[in-house]
């Protein structure tokens, strides 16, 4: 029979303290017995003499400071896990919540999982195909990849989250059981429950649905979870991925609720804020997470995530886009003044990057005049916006030729390069072919990226085309 | 005597409060709880020590025992360093790896160094010689590029007794022995060295030589120098890492030191893979043959984050105490700050700027004033030379990691967002950069590149500055009703943008350029500016010239002249000519 402890010392906010206390270990879990039967789980994470600071994950309403029987666990958060998981619904902190009770676990692991060793990585170079020209043309996405999309609040980073999700499942040809090979990890935190039923219709429409694995936390949901939520999604992931060889993409949306929970806390511990209030560690912390993303060296599996930020006020330097930006391998911005005008996918192409294409894409990947091309796209846009801002004051009439041409370009651009069907499904060549006829509009002396060779093989005015 | 005893009172992420003994010295290395985790005493009181843990420190309990060592947390110097991968505090990750698989564990103490293999050591003292610390008494082939000087640790001198034969010998083994005034001295290969002091040198040296690196916008616009420092400020997305990466591929220095401090692990993988492939173009070895990296990942603990700066700048300094000239990147400073925040949060510190701690100037300036050109205790030259990335918060440089470090560097290489979103690389701003490197460094340029070289570089320097001004009229009126001299400068600033400053990495002549040619490209661009003044002299629209095509000759040079063959350059100078001198006489006709 474990000890139990009566009472606690205080209570703040999802927080409490406990005198007294004998053997605990930093981050052992407790379970906390209330009056009237009920249990709620915690997490030590603090501690000081006999006494320990516990986060208690489904809040604290209800207690007091003598209605309570904690006992120690004597291990850190634990995960059970099984390829069961595969189709299932599971909450904040891994317990089922389809109705269809426990699984037999084959493995059990601490959530917080362990660095990768740089010297066992691999170094991600496999294209994965979106479909979605402006990302598999401007900002290519790689298996073992971690790339965000940077969104605002009402912009369609759900549907395209979806639609990756949909059309980046066929991922070797090569294999025959590749559809097998691949798996859906989505983990909601903080999102509305709307939300996190569009995502689950939209997998189950694409017929994927035994392939996700579902974590939900929603926006009703007890804060403390929050900071569990994406350990537990990405706990499942490495095991999908590295003990029975699947291509994980991992979805976590919304990684700003997950920011704010993480300040929540930080607050009730009193602890001195750094920027906007967050707290000093929240670079280490969300790199805790997205460093989970990568593919290790004589496994077959990989773990690929595409977490979903809002920044609030649309603004890219807020701390959570801006230490994001920093720890992930690009981005995939999303703008609000493309979205206005009507354009789907809203890709804002210029500060949207993939770090890893440039070893994933040319020849070999996907094609010879894919590199010279995107550079081209991107510099071509950038001289776009310049025209813009020029045409606003002199007004268009007045830009010289050349100007005219770059106006004329943009809009194409937007209208037949960014704009696609939610259901539309690009191949590589017939994105890159696009591209190359959108650039027929500019004259080819203004193509300065492109090497002779290449523009002589894939150039066509527009009047030729 | 016994090494100090206590045992863990309170436990904050990575920071333990220790108490039950007051004998901890500051900056003593401990090893915490039973399984032994790696520490460093950051604070004492009369009841507590306060002590940082270099490792992920769930699952350790109170009361459990903390132990001292006596003495800070050192490295292991000797043979092995070069081509080999270790965390902030010096652990053999590839060790790691054949221990705990794939994921990193806690908790094992690794010899920093192979303690099998066998280095054939070739003595150059005898029994008798006199010898002091910092003499080189024997050398070992490290790598197919650096040969390992064995010297004599600090704070030994006197006679060799007895000295082993040239042969084969395990880091371990004994090779020399010394008579000193305080007894017989043994040594091996290995020295001991805390990583928070500086190793002692002979003399500081004048700056004088540039450290080449063949990118064109920091060789001829904002040189370093060996012995220098320079910082590299960018929000995210703008390059920094591919300018460390650049740098250190191709830089003239002996040996790099590669820090990868709170970033990607998936940046210190592509290191290794490419730096194993990548052939050196002076040796022709692989690049790794003098390349140390030093990982401690974003996810690794971020204490040891901390100290892997430290341990890479002590590598730096031991191997260039052997003579040789030693370029260091750290990538970034900016984590490095932030595990000071993190650590100082953590000991509720009271804390300045942003949440940073007051004493974070200082700790940047005693990092780089570690840098300089020195004469060694053994009389041999060598330097250090300093490239920080920074990191600034939402890209803004008025942050206090960035500021401060503008303080302590001479060479600030900005980079710009606005540049990286038009794919112009390297991004670094022509405008907001500077280094002051350039009066120094003079003397070296007109000796070994160009007698007017600082000249022609002051002249492209106004060039790109007049663009600049002449751009805001632009920006308001349009470029149409400018006079015709000044839409010639806006045609010459494009060339010198895009043909000049920007430069392919990815492009096998353009990734390296050696200073002749980045000298040619200078002077054939310099040279249209004088003959465009004929034209604008004359009243012809420049626009005649722009169809000529020779505009866009001039923009790909980089490409179409051949590193190892400049002739071409020559040819170019001949179009110039014929188009030009064909535009003025179709005009007076």
């Amino acid at each position: 029979m474990a000890i139990e402890y009566i009472g606690l010392k205080n209570i703040e906010g999802p927080l409490v303290a406990i005198e007294g206390i004998k053997g605990a270990s930093n981050e052992e879990m407790v379970s906390i017995t209330l009056d009237d039967g009920t249990k709620r789980q915690g997490r030590i994470i603090q501690m000081e003499g006999d006494m320990a600071v516990i986060q208690v994950f489904e809040g604290t309403s209800g207690m007091s400071l003598s209605n309570t029987k904690t006992r120690l666990m004597g291990k850190p958060m634990m995960m059970p896990l099984s390829k069961e998981i595969l189709g299932r619904t599971l909450d904040g902190v891994g317990r089922p919540i389809d109705g269809m009770g426990d699984y037999y676990a084959d493995e059990i692991k601490n959530i917080n999982g362990e660095p990768i060793n740089p010297v066992s990585r691999e170094y991600p170079n496999n294209f994965i195909q979106t479909g979605i020209s402006s990302i598999d043309c401007l900002a290519t996405l790689i298996r073992g990849q971690k790339l965000p999309i940077f969104s605002g609040d009402g912009l369609a980073h759900d549907s395209l989250a979806v639609q990756i999700a949909r059309q980046a499942k066929v991922v070797d040809e090569n294999d025959e059981n590749a559809a097998d090979k691949f798996a859906i990890v989505f983990a909601a935190m903080g999102v509305k429950h709307d939300v996190a039923n569009y995502f689950k219709k939209s997998f189950e429409e694409s017929g994927v649905l035994n392939k996700v694995v579902m974590f939900l936390n929603l926006s009703n949901d007890p804060v403390v979870e929050r900071i569990i939520t994406p350990r537990c999604a990405l706990t499942a992931a490495e095991y999908l991925a590295y003990k029975h060889d699947m291509h994980v993409l991992v979805i976590l949306t919304d990684m700003t609720s997950y920011a704010e929970a993480l300040r929540e806390i930080s607050s009730s511990k009193g602890e001195v804020p750094s920027r906007k209030g967050y707290p000093g560690y929240l670079y280490s912390d969300l790199a805790s997470l997205y460093e989970r993303a990568g593919i290790i060296k004589d496994a077959k599996g990989s773990v690929t995530q595409v977490p979903i930020l809002s920044m609030p006020n649309d603004d890219i330097t807020h701390p959570i886009p801006d230490l994001t930006g920093y720890i992930t391998e690009g981005q995939i911005v999303l703008g609000r003044e493309l979205s206005m005008s009507g354009v789907y996918p809203p890709v804002s192409i210029l500060p949207s990057l993939s770090r890893l294409m440039k070893d994933g894409i040319g020849e070999g990947f996907t094609r010879e005049d894919h590199p010279a091309l995107s550079n081209q796209l991107f510099s071509a846009y950038s001289k776009v916006s310049d025209a813009k801002s020029l045409a606003s004051v002199i007004g268009e009439d007045e830009l010289s030729d050349i100007d005219k041409k770059y106006i004329e370009f943009g809009k194409a651009f937007d209208e037949q390069f960014l704009t696609q069907g939610q259901f539309e499904n690009r191949s590589i060549n017939e994105t890159l072919d696009l591209g190359w006829k959108l650039l027929g509009i500019l004259p080819k002396s203004e193509l300065d990226r492109v090497s002779d060779d290449i523009l002589e093989k894939y150039y066509r005015p527009y009047s030729q085309q | 005597m016994d090494n100090t005893k206590g045992y863990i009172y309170g436990i904050n992420g990575p920071v333990v409060k220790v108490k039950g003994s007051c004998d901890f010295e500051m900056q003593e290395m401990v090893y915490v709880g039973y399984e032994q985790l790696i520490g460093e005493v950051i604070g004492v009181t009369d009841e507590a020590a306060i002590v940082q843990v270099y490792e992920d420190t769930t699952g350790l309990k109170l009361d459990e025992p903390v132990e001292g060592t006596g003495g800070p947390l050192c490295i292991t110097l000797g043979p092995g360093i070069i081509s080999n991968i270790f965390d902030g505090i010096q652990r053999p990750l590839v060790d790691i790896r054949d221990h705990f698989g794939a994921f990193i564990g806690k908790g094992v103490d690794f010899s920093p160094l192979d303690k099998d293999k066998k280095w054939k050591v070739t003595f150059l003292k005898k029994a008798g010689d006199e010898v002091k610390a910092g003499d080189i008494f024997a050398a070992a082939p490290e790598t197919s590029l650096i040969e390992h000087k064995l010297m004599i640790p600090n704070g030994i001198a006197g006679k060799i007794s007895w000295t082993a034969q040239d042969g084969e010998y395990t880091i371990n083994d004994i090779l020399v022995k010394i008579d000193t005034n305080s007894g017989e001295k043994e040594l091996t290969m290995c020295q001991k060295w805390p990583i928070k002091h500086e190793r002692p040198y002979a003399e500081r040296q004048p700056i004088s030589k540039p450290l080449i690196t063949g990118q064109r916008i920091m060789d001829s616009m904002f040189p370093l120098a060996k012995g220098g420092a320079a910082s590299i400020p960018g929000g995210f997305g703008t390059g920094k890492t591919m300018n460390q990466h650049q740098i250190a591929k191709w830089c003239d220095a002996d040996i790099i030191v590669y820090i990868g401090c709170g970033e990607r692990g998936n940046e210190m993988t592509q290191v290794l893979e490419e730096f194993s492939g990548l052939i050196d173009p002076k040796s022709n070895k692989p690049l790794l043959d003098r390349t140390v990296l030093i990982a401690n990942t974003s996810n690794m603990p971020v204490a040891a984050r901390e100290a892997s700066i430290y341990t890479g700048v002590t590598l730096a300094e031991y191997y260039r105490d052997m003579g040789y000239h030693v370029a260091l990147m750290a990538d970034s400073t900016s984590r490095w700050a932030e595990a000071l925040r993190e650590i100082s949060g953590r000991l509720e510190e009271m804390p300045a700027e942003e949440g940073f701690p007051a004493y974070l100037a200082s700790r940047l300036s005693a990092f780089y004033e570690r840098a300089g050109y020195f004469t060694n205790l053994n009389g041999t030259e060598g330097s250090v030379t300093l490239i920080g990335a920074v990191s600034p918060q939402g890209g803004d440089f008025s942050e206090p990691v960035t500021q401060n470090t503008k303080r302590f560097t001479r060479c600030f290489w900005a980079l710009d967002k606005a540049l990286a979103y038009a794919r112009h690389y390297p991004a670094i701003n022509w405008l907001n950069s500077y280094s002051a490197y350039t009066d120094e460094l003079d003397g070296w340029y007109s000796e070994n590149v160009d007698k007017d070289f600082m000249k022609k570089r002051n002249e492209i320097m106004s060039i790109l500055s007049e663009e600049a001004s002449l751009m805001e009229i632009v920006k308001l009126i349009g470029s149409d009703v400018l006079p015709e001299s000044q839409k010639a400068t806006l045609e010459i600033a494009k060339i010198i943008r895009q043909g000049f400053l920007q430069q392919n990495a990815f492009h096998a002549e353009d990734t390296y350029v050696p200073m002749e040619k980045q000298l040619k490209m200078m002077e054939v661009i310099l040279y249209l500016n004088t003959r465009i003044k004929e034209l604008s002299e004359l009243s012809i629209p420049i626009s005649l010239l722009a169809k000529t095509g020779i505009f866009e000759e001039l923009i790909k040079m980089k490409y179409t002249v051949a590193n190892n063959d400049l002739s071409k350059i020559n040819i170019i100078r001949t179009d110039i000519d014929t188009a030009i001198d064909k535009i003025i006489s179709a005009y007076e006709e």
